[in-house]
């Protein structure tokens, strides 16, 4: 069977990237938001935020990309779901393909849809006064992060897309992933939130991710905080691509 | 009562049947919907298992196209066995869903075209071109199914499952929600698949769809199967017609096909 995995999977991916080049409104309501935060807090609330000597816009951009990733992926758990509940994913299930290529055409069709969310925001930040100085491995550092973040989120929004029972569950799950970055460094530094806020806000995910994707964009030490980072995302990956198969094999009998 | 009545089939013996059932049993939780049911269908046959909802056709159908496993008992299709040879299952079968299983984004030929390449077929394009004029599509053939009319999508829907000439098709509920003329288009269709030597297990609510179509009808009530037959061995099971005169008034389907005009209407929507 796994001979026509990669055949398979490319015949799916052009499926559900055609589906995309058809319904571009998928990739405007993914920026949109991202893109009304960046203009609200560069332009309304960036000159009374405390962060840093620079220009505010290149602090907030890593948080914003994050949130970016957040909002794209819950169309993943929605693209999923419709499949099942319109009968093509039986159909696709009842034929002789790999049956894992399902999945991960979903997954990969993700993966390019934020690819290009990101870098219309990114094109928007550099339009508002965002510069960096990074060089070529400074970036391909950045898209690998991004990359890795936007597998490992997507992999856990395929578990609501397999088992929500309404259109409206399979996309809400990913409301409070895009908050998560609020309680982080992505907007101010942690330094300034009073303590238990603090903790927590050291403490999980989203800051590490920024703080490395600001550091590589202003091409200072990356330090020990990319080793956090990555942890993070690769230990978020195994765990939901491990609960993703698990539902899956669990929906598929 | 009728359980017990069961016709011996007068089809080849287990085995070189296109399906052999025996003892199938499913149950969801506290709820049991496949109560032991044998089947045999005859290669090249059209198969109806008719039965109320809930009655568990679609059951049967999901076990037979390796979707459900069954609890208990065995299933062979084209001599495969559906739990121990599930990828070869696949390979000869084609499942048509109760809801036309199609994709509304892409265009007509585009889901045609989808399906033979997962089937890898070579020579996808002139594989949907032929479906396409074999089911009246071809005008329609550009344009996303969603703006289709549920026959069209129906149609639409049967000649995805032809693709690679699967010896076996499970349609289950075909013509569930489609108005008259589309029915006949579908009738039209499983009738041309099963002359091309097809096996066709079809499972229907409507009474004279099992009639018009079927070589051999099984009820299925409950979880059993109650009687297994062809028409006429079917109708034998009741005391002999009594002859009556009555007039001979058309149907209202009759009136409605008459006044709308079956012929070829239905490609223009």
């Amino acid at each position: 069977m796994n001979r026509h995995f990669l055949g398979d999977t490319t015949v799916l991916l052009g499926r559900s990237l055609r589906h995309i080049a058809r319904s571009p409104d998928t990739i405007i309501t993914t920026v949109i938001t991202p893109i009304a935060m960046l203009l609200l807090f560069v332009y309304v609330l960036g000159g009374a935020i405390q962060a840093g000597t620079g220009e505010y816009v290149n602090y907030l951009l890593p948080g914003i990309l994050i949130i970016t990733i957040a909002s794209g992926i819950s169309y993943t758990a929605y693209r999923l779901f419709l499949d099942l509940q319109g009968g093509i994913f039986e159909r696709f299930q009842s034929m002789p393909i790999a049956r894992s290529a399902v999945l991960w055409a979903h997954v990969l069709t993700s993966l390019v849809a934020n690819l290009i969310s990101l870098v219309v925001v990114l094109l928007v930040a550099l339009a508002m006064g965002f510069r960096s100085g990074a060089g070529v491995l400074g970036w391909l550092a950045v898209a690998g992060i991004l990359v890795l973040f936007t597998l490992a989120l997507t992999w856990l929004a395929v578990i609501p897309g397999l088992t929500a029972s309404s259109v409206d569950g399979a996309s809400a799950f990913a409301y409070p992933l895009i908050f998560l970055p609020f309680v982080s460094s992505a907007f101010v530094p942690t330094a300034s939130m009073p303590g238990p806020v603090r903790a927590f806000a050291e403490n999980q995910p989203v800051t590490s991710i920024v703080n490395t994707l600001r550091a590589l964009f202003t091409e200072q030490p990356v330090g020990t905080g990319i080793w956090t980072a990555l942890a993070w995302c690769v230990g978020l990956l195994v765990v939901a691509v491990t609960f993703a198969g698990i539902t899956y094999r669990r929906r598929i009998g | 009562m009728l359980t017990g009545m069961s016709i011996p089939p007068t089809t080849d013996p287990a085995g070189r049947a296109a399906i052999h059932v025996r003892g199938l049993e499913k149950s969801f939780k506290q709820l049991t919907v496949l109560r032991g049911v044998d089947i045999d269908v005859a290669r090249g046959s059209i198969f109806a298992l008719l039965g109320s909802n809930g009655a568990g056709k679609t059951t049967l159908v999901k076990i037979l196209s390796t979707l459900l496993k069954a609890d208990a008992g065995s299933a062979e299709v084209n001599g495969l066995d559906v739990a121990s040879q599930a990828a070869e299952v696949r390979a000869s079968i084609s499942l048509t869903g109760q809801f036309a299983a199609v994709d509304e984004i892409l265009t007509g030929r585009e889901n045609l075209i989808l399906v033979a390449r997962l089937r890898h077929l070579k020579g996808p394009g002139a594989i949907a071109d032929d479906l396409l004029r074999r089911f009246s599509l071809t005008d329609a053939g550009a344009r996303r199914v969603a703006t289709y009319s549920g026959g069209m999508r129906r149609r639409l829907d049967i000649a995805m499952s032809l693709i690679g000439d699967p010896p076996v098709i499970f349609l289950d509920e075909p013509t569930t929600g489609l108005d008259p003329e589309a029915r006949l288009e579908v009738w039209r269709a499983v009738r041309e698949l099963a002359r091309g030597g097809t096996t066709v297990l079809l499972t229907t609510q409507y009474l004279d769809e099992a009639e018009q179509l079927a070589d051999r009808i099984a009820i299925l009530h409950d979880g059993r199967i109650l009687v297994n037959g062809t028409l006429d061995e079917l109708k034998r099971l009741l005391p002999p017609a009594k002859v009556e005169y009555v007039e001979k008034q058309p149907t209202l389907e009759d009136v409605f096909l008459t006044l709308v005009g079956t012929a070829k209407s239905g490609e223009q929507r």
